[in-house]
C-alpha cells in the first residue's frame, strides 16, 4: 500500500513490549504507521524521536523493520453497507464478505456541541423489571453492567438489544472469547435480526492492544447512523476493563506515572470521551451505549469501574441472589440517572413512588436479614418484609422477568397489598386511593 | 514585535516549542496546523524550550508547526450580553459555533457588538473616578448591571465626558476618563480581564453572615450556607452531587447564577438549558435562564479547557461581584480539574505528590476558594460570590488529596454517604459529619436571630445532638437486640427517624417538596421539636415503631402539599391528633 512519495526508516532505536521509537521527520501526532507490516500509531514526538504504539505488540521487530508513516490517523469506511458485517479492530471484514464501499473517515472524531444535543426522553423497554422499573433506560443514554466475570452479562446484553427497538445494534467486542463472540452472532442471527447488527470484535485471541481502537470504530459507525440517517443506534461495548487493561499495557511501556490501580491518570478523560459519545439529536437519531465492566470480586472502588461510575448514567448491577437462586439487577447499587426523564411521564405516574417504596422495603428487608443472621428475633414487619423481599426478588429482580412496564407496577402493587399496610409503604395518598389492592 | 515559536514536540495535548523572543508563563500562543489555530497556553518555560497545554486536539500536528504567540494571559471578555449564555471553558458562545460536532480552532465572540443598551449614566464630567468606579447602567433581563471604568487603570481619573442617557452598543465609548497626566481614555461597556489573576478591585472582605437561602433544608436549617461563603460537596459517584447542586441552582436566592459543568457529563448540561428557560426563579418570578450562565467544558471537551473553565466561571463571577451583586457560582467537578492539572503534570514528567496529583494542589485549591467572598466595593455597596464546588473523591474515599484538601479551605462541608443514597434517603448529606462553620460565627447567629429567632440556634444544635444520639441507638440495638435496650432507647430513636424524614430528607423531583422556604423551615422545625419534647408512653418497642411510621407517613404526605394550603392542614391536624394519642 505504500505510496510512492512515502519515505521508509529503516532504523528502529528502541523497542518495549507496546512501543518502538525511530528517528523520523514531518510525522503527524495520531498518524498511523506500519512497523514490518503490522499498524501502529504516533503516541509521542520529541524532536526526531517519534515513538510508535504497534498494536500487534511488537514481538518479533528487528531494529530495522520497515516503517511506512500512512499520513493519516486510522479510518473507517462508512457506508450503509456496513449493516450485517463483521468486522475486526482495523475496521477490515472478517466475515469473508467484500470490503466496504464508502466514505472514509477518521475514527474518534470531535465532540458533538453540547447546545446541539437534545435531552433524552425516549423511554427503551427491555421487559426486564429490574432494569425498567427500577433504572429505567433512556435513548441517548450511557450505562454499563457492572459484573463478576461469571455473570450472565453477555446474555442480559443480548437480551436488551433485542428488545430494544434500535435500528441498528452496533457490537464492540474486546478481548471477546471467542465463544462469547459466536453467541452474539448466534443470538443475532437466529433473532433474525442480522441485517441491524454490525460488529468490531477483538477476541481473546487478537493482540490486547488492538482493542483500543475498538470503541471508536463501533461510535464512528454509529454517528455515520445516527447523523446521516437520523437512526437510533444502540452501541454495546463489552468488556470495557480489557479496554482499560489496554490502555494501563500502552502507558505504562511509555513510562507515565500509573494512578491508582496502575492505571493511567488520564484513564478519567479517555474513558469519557467514548462514554460521551452517547448522544440524542434533536432530529432524531440518536446513540445509546450499554456496556459491560466487569469487576473482580465485585470490588466497585477499582479505578475502572470507579471512573466508569463517575462517567456513565448509572450502572446496572448484576448479583446471584442466594435466597431464590437466579440472577437479579441488584437494586441497592444499579442506578439510572435518566430514569426521572421518563418514570411518570412516559410510564404511569405513580412509577417513581412504587419503585421508591420496593426499595425501601427491600432494604428493611437487608437489615432484617442481618438482624436475624445475628440472631436476634424478628418482629412481625420484619417477618412480613422478608417474605416480600423473596417475592419481589423473584418476580421482579430476577433477570428472566418480561414485562411490560404497567404489569410490573401492577405486580409490585400487589406485593405491597399482601404483606403491608397502608402507612408501611410511604407513597402519596392519591396513588394508594388508586392502586392499593387490599388482600 | 510579536515572539513566534516553532513546535519541536508532541505528546497528547502537551506541545513543545522553541521560541525566539519572551513568552510569558500562562501567555497564550496559537499553533497553526492544517489550516486550523489552535489555542495554547504556557505552562513551563526552560530555556528556549516552552511547554504548552494545547486547548483543542493535536492530531496531526507535526514539529516544524509554528506558532504565534499572542503578549496576553488567558482572558475573558466581559459585559452585557453574557446572562442566559452557554459558554465552553474558554468563553466561546457554544450557540454561535458552526455545525453539530465542535469543530478544532473554532473560537467564537462570547458577547454581541450589534446589540443596544439603554445606558443610563451614574456620574457626571468632572466627578473623580478610581478603577471599578461604576459609570452607568444598563439593564439586561431586569438586572441592573454597571459599566464600570476599566479594572485594569491604577490611579485616579477625572471623567472628562459622559454619554448621556440613550441606546448605545458595547463597542461605542460612554466615557472618556483623563488621568493624572492629561491622558485621556475612552471607555466603552467591554471589559477584559485574565482569568487566572483574582480580580480584588474591592475595599474590604468581610466575614460573610447573610444567610443564602437555597430552599434546600439540610442546608438552610442544618448547615447553612452564607452570601459569599464557601461549601463543597464531596461524594462517590451517584450519591447526588450534581442533584443537590442543580437544586441549589435553581432555587438560591441569588442574582446571578453561574454553573461551571467542569469535566461532567453532556446531558446534565442539556438537562439545564432545557429545563431552565422554562422554571421560574422562586423569588423574582422570572425565568431561571435569565439570571444564568453555564460554562460548559464537559468530559469529552479538551482538558486543558477543562483547567480553564472553572477560572473563567469564577471571572465572570467577580465581574458582577463588582456590580454589587450577589452570584453564586458553582462548579460540578472540581476533582476533574484537579485531574486535569495531574494529566498536565505527569506529560511535564513533574515529581508527583500524593496519588500522582501536583505538589502545589493544595495552593491551587486554596488560591481558588480564596476568590470567593462577601466584599464592601469602594463605593460603599457589597456584593458576593458564594462559591459551591463538588468533589470526585476515586473509590468513594474521602481520604484523597482534592477532598482533604478543600477541606482545608470550604466552609461548608455536605458529605454525601453511599450508604444513605442506597436507602434512598435523599439529599444523601451525612447528618452527622457535614457542618457549617457558619453556626460558630457570632455575625451569622445575630443575622439569623433576627431572620428568624433567638431561639433557632438552639433547636438546630438540638435536632444535630438527637439524630447523634439516634445513630448511637440504632448501633446498639443492632448489637444487643430490639428487646436488649429499654423501650425509651426505640422512642429516642425514633424521634431521630422523625427528624431526618421531616427536615434532611426532601425530594429534589418533587414540584413542592423540591424547595422549602425559611418560613416553612421553620414550621417543619418547631413541629420536630414539638415531638421531641414531648413524653409518649409505650409498652413495647413494636408500638414505638408503628406509632412513629404512622407519624412519619402522615408528615411525609405533608410534605408534599402546598404550605398553609387546605390539605396541609388537615395533614397537620391529623398529626396533632396523632401526638394527643400516645403523649402521657
Ligand atoms: N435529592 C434527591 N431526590 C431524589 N433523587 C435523588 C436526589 N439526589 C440524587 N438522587 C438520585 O441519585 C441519582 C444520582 O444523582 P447525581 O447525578 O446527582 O449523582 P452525582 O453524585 O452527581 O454522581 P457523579 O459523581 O457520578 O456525577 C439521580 O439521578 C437521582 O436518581
Ligand atoms: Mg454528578
Amino acid at each position: 500500500m505504500s505510496k510512492a512519495f512515502q519515505k521508509v526508516y529503516t532504523q528502529i532505536t528502541q523497542i518495549t513490549k507496546a512501543t518502538c521509537s525511530l528517528k523520523a521527520s514531518g510525522v503527524g501526532y495520531d498518524e498511523l504507521a506500519t512497523v514490518n507490516g503490522k499498524l501502529a500509531q504516533v503516541v509521542k514526538i520529541m524532536g526526531n524521536d517519534v515513538t510508535l504504539q504497534v498494536f500487534e505488540g511488537t514481538e518479533g521487530i528487528p531494529t530495522n523493520a520497515e516503517v511506512v508513516f500512512m499520513g493519516h490517523s486510522p479510518m473507517l469506511k462508512v457506508s450503509e453497507q456496513l449493516a450485517g458485517r463483521f468486522f475486526n479492530a482495523f475496521g477490515q471484514p472478517i466475515d469473508g464478505g467484500p470490503e466496504i464501499e464508502g466514505e472514509e473517515i477518521a475514527i474518534g472524531g470531535p465532540s458533538v456541541n453540547p447546545v446541539r444535543r437534545k435531552q433524552p426522553s425516549e423511554l427503551i423497554a427491555t421487559g426486564i423489571a429490574g432494569i425498567d422499573l427500577n433504572n429505567t433506560l433512556v435513548s441517548g443514554q450511557k450505562i454499563p453492567f457492572f459484573a463478576d466475570p461469571d455473570q450472565p452479562f453477555n446474555q442480559v446484553m443480548a437480551n436488551v438489544a433485542l428488545r430494544a427497538k434500535a435500528d441498528k445494534i452496533i457490537l464492540g467486542g474486546m478481548g471477546m472469547t471467542n465463544d462469547d463472540y459466536l453467541y452474539f452472532k448466534n443470538v443475532f442471527s437466529n433473532a433474525g435480526t442480522l441485517d441491524r447488527i454490525i460488529s468490531f470484535v477483538n477476541t481473546t485471541e487478537n493482540p490486547p492492544v488492538e482493542r483500543l481502537l475498538i470503541p471508536d470504530m463501533a461510535l464512528t459507525a454509529a454517528e455515520y447512523f445516527a447523523v446521516e440517517k437520523n437512526e437510533t443506534v444502540l452501541v454495546l461495548l463489552t468488556d470495557m476493563t480489557s479496554y482499560a487493561d489496554a490502555l494501563s499495557i500502552v502507558s505504562n511501556r511509555m513510562d507515565q506515572i500509573p494512578s491508582k490501580d496502575s492505571m493511567p491518570g488520564s484513564l478519567y478523560s479517555d474513558l469519557a470521551k467514548i462514554y460521551e459519545k452517547a448522544v440524542q439529536f434533536p432530529s432524531g437519531g440518536s446513540i445509546t451505549i450499554i456496556a459491560v465492566t466487569t469487576l473482580s470480586g465485585g470490588d466497585i472502588t477499582h479505578a475502572v469501574p470507579d471512573n466508569t461510575g463517575y462517567i456513565t448514567e448509572g450502572q446496572l448491577f448484576l448479583r446471584r441472589d442466594s435466597d431464590i437462586g437466579k440472577v437479579i439487577v441488584d437494586p441497592f447499587r444499579s442506578l439510572s440517572r435518566l430514569k426521572q426523564l421518563v418514570a411518570g411521564k412516559k410510564t404511569r405516574k405513580d412509577h417513581s413512588q412504587v419503585m421508591n417504596a420496593a426499595v425501601r422495603l427491600y432494604s428493611d428487608a437487608a437489615n432484617a436479614k442481618t438482624k436475624m443472621e445475628n440472631g436476634f428475633d424478628l418482629t412481625n414487619y420484619d417477618e412480613r418484609c422478608l417474605a416480600f423481599a423473596k417475592d419481589y426478588a423473584n418476580q421482579l429482580l430476577a433477570i428472566d422477568v418480561n414485562l411490560d412496564t404497567t404489569e410490573m407496577l401492577d405486580v409490585t402493587w400487589g406485593l405491597f397489598g399482601k404483606y403491608f399496610k397502608q402507612e408501611e409503604v410511604n407513597i402519596k395518598q392519591e396513588f394508594l386511593d388508586k392502586h392499593w389492592v387490599s388482600e | 514585535m510579536a515572539t513566534k515559536g516553532t513546535v519541536s514536540g508532541v505528546i497528547a495535548n502537551m506541545v513543545t516549542l522553541t521560541v525566539d523572543g519572551p513568552v510569558a508563563q500562562n501567555e497564550i500562543c496559537f499553533i497553526l496546523t492544517g489550516g486550523d489555530r489552535l489555542m495554547a497556553e504556557v505552562i513551563k518555560v526552560i530555556g528556549a524550550n516552552v511547554y504548552v497545554q494545547v486547548f483543542e486536539s493535536t492530531r496531526g500536528l507535526k514539529v516544524g508547526a509554528e506558532a504565534e504567540f499572542t503578549g496576553h494571559m488567558l482572558e475573558v471578555t466581559l459585559g452585557p450580553g453574557m446572562l442566559s449564555k452557554n459558554y465552553d471553558g474558554l468563553q466561546n458562545d457554544l450557540d454561535k459555533m458552526e455545525g453539530v460536532f465542535l469543530k478544532r480552532g473554532q473560537y467564537t465572540y462570547p458577547l454581541d457588538d450589534e446589540r443596544v443598551w439603554h445606558f443610563e449614566p451614574m456620574v457626571k464630567a468632572g466627578d473623580e473616578v478610581g478603577p471599578s468606579a461604576w459609570l452607568g447602567e444598563v439593564v439586561e433581563n431586569f438586572q441592573p448591571l454597571k459599566i464600570m471604568v476599566p479594572f485594569q487603570l491604577t490611579g485616579t481619573y477625572k471623567v472628562k465626558s459622559i454619554v448621556p442617557e440613550g441606546e448605545y452598543t458595547i463597542k461605542q465609548t460612554v466615557a472618556v476618563l483623563t488621568d493624572k497626566e492629561g491622558h485621556d481614555i475612552e471607555v466603552n461597556m467591554i471589559q477584559k480581564w485574565p482569568v487566572k489573576k483574582a480580580l480584588t478591585n474591592y475595599k474590604l472582605k468581610p466575614r460573610p453572615f447573610k444567610l443564602l437561602e437555597t430552599g434546600v433544608r439540610v442546608i438552610d436549617t442544618c448547615n447553612p450556607i452564607v452570601e459569599g461563603g464557601t461549601g463543597f460537596i464531596p461524594g462517590p459517584f451517584g450519591t447526588g452531587k450534581t442533584v443537590l447542586q442543580h437544586a441549589i441552582s435553581k432555587q438560591a436566592e441569588a442574582d446571578i447564577v453561574i454553573i461551571a459543568a467542569c469535566g461532567e457529563r453532556a446531558n446534565e448540561v442539556v438537562e439545564i438549558f432545557t429545563e431552565f428557560p422554562e422554571l421560574v426563579d422562586p423569588h423574582t418570578g422570572r425565568k431561571l435562564m435569565e439570571r444564568t450562565i453555564i460554562i460548559a467544558n464537559t468530559s469529552n471537551m479538551p482538558v486543558a479547557a477543562r483547567e480553564a473553565s472553572v477560572y473563567t466561571a469564577m471571572t465572570i463571577a467577580e465581574y458582577y461581584r463588582s456590580m454589587g451583586l450577589r452570584v453564586l457560582l458553582m462548579a460540578d467537578s472540581t476533582s476533574r480539574w484537579a485531574q486535569a492539572l495531574r494529566e498536565m503534570s505527569n506529560r511535564m514528567e513533574e515529581l508527583p505528590g500524593p496519588d500522582a496529583f501536583p505538589m502545589d494542589i493544595s495552593a491551587i485549591i486554596s488560591n481558588f476558594y480564596g476568590r470567593a467572598g462577601y466584599v464592601e466595593l469602594n463605593n460603599g455597596k457589597s456584593g458576593s460570590v458564594t462559591f459551591i464546588g463538588t468533589v470526585s473523591p476515586a473509590g468513594g474515599n474521602l481520604k484523597e488529596p482534592v477532598t482533604e484538601n478543600t477541606k482545608k479551605v470550604a466552609r461548608c462541608f455536605y458529605a454525601l454517604e453511599q450508604e444513605r443514597a442506597d436507602k434512598k434517603r435523599y439529599p444523601a448529606v451525612n447528618p452527622i459529619d457535614s457542618y457549617s462553620k457558619y453556626l460558630e460565627y457570632p455575625e451569622f447567629e445575630e443575622y439569623i436571630s433576627k431572620l428568624i429567632n433567638k431561639e433557632w440556634l438552639g433547636k438546630v444544635n438540638e435536632i444535630k445532638t438527637r439524630l447523634q444520639r439516634g445513630k448511637e441507638i440504632a448501633e446498639q440495638i443492632n448489637i444487643l437486640g430490639d428487646d436488649g435496650v429499654p423501650v425509651d432507647y426505640h422512642v429516642i430513636f425514633w424521634k431521630s427517624e422523625f427528624i431526618d424524614y421531616v427536615i434532611y430528607q426532601q425530594d429534589a423531583f418533587d414540584e413542592v417538596d423540591a424547595c422549602c422556604t425559611i418560613e416553612r423551615q421553620e414550621d417543619c422545625m418547631n413541629l420536630v421539636i414539638k415531638v421531641c419534647h414531648t413524653e409518649f408512653h409505650f409498652d413495647n418497642f413494636l408500638d414505638v415503631m408503628d406509632y412513629f411510621k404512622r407519624l412519619i407517613s402522615v408528615a411525609k404526605q405533608m410534605s408534599y402539599t402546598e404550605f398553609k394550603s387546605e390539605k396541609f392542614h388537615e395533614y397537620r391536624k391529623q398529626i396533632e391528633e396523632l401526638i394527643k394519642e400516645k403523649a402521657v
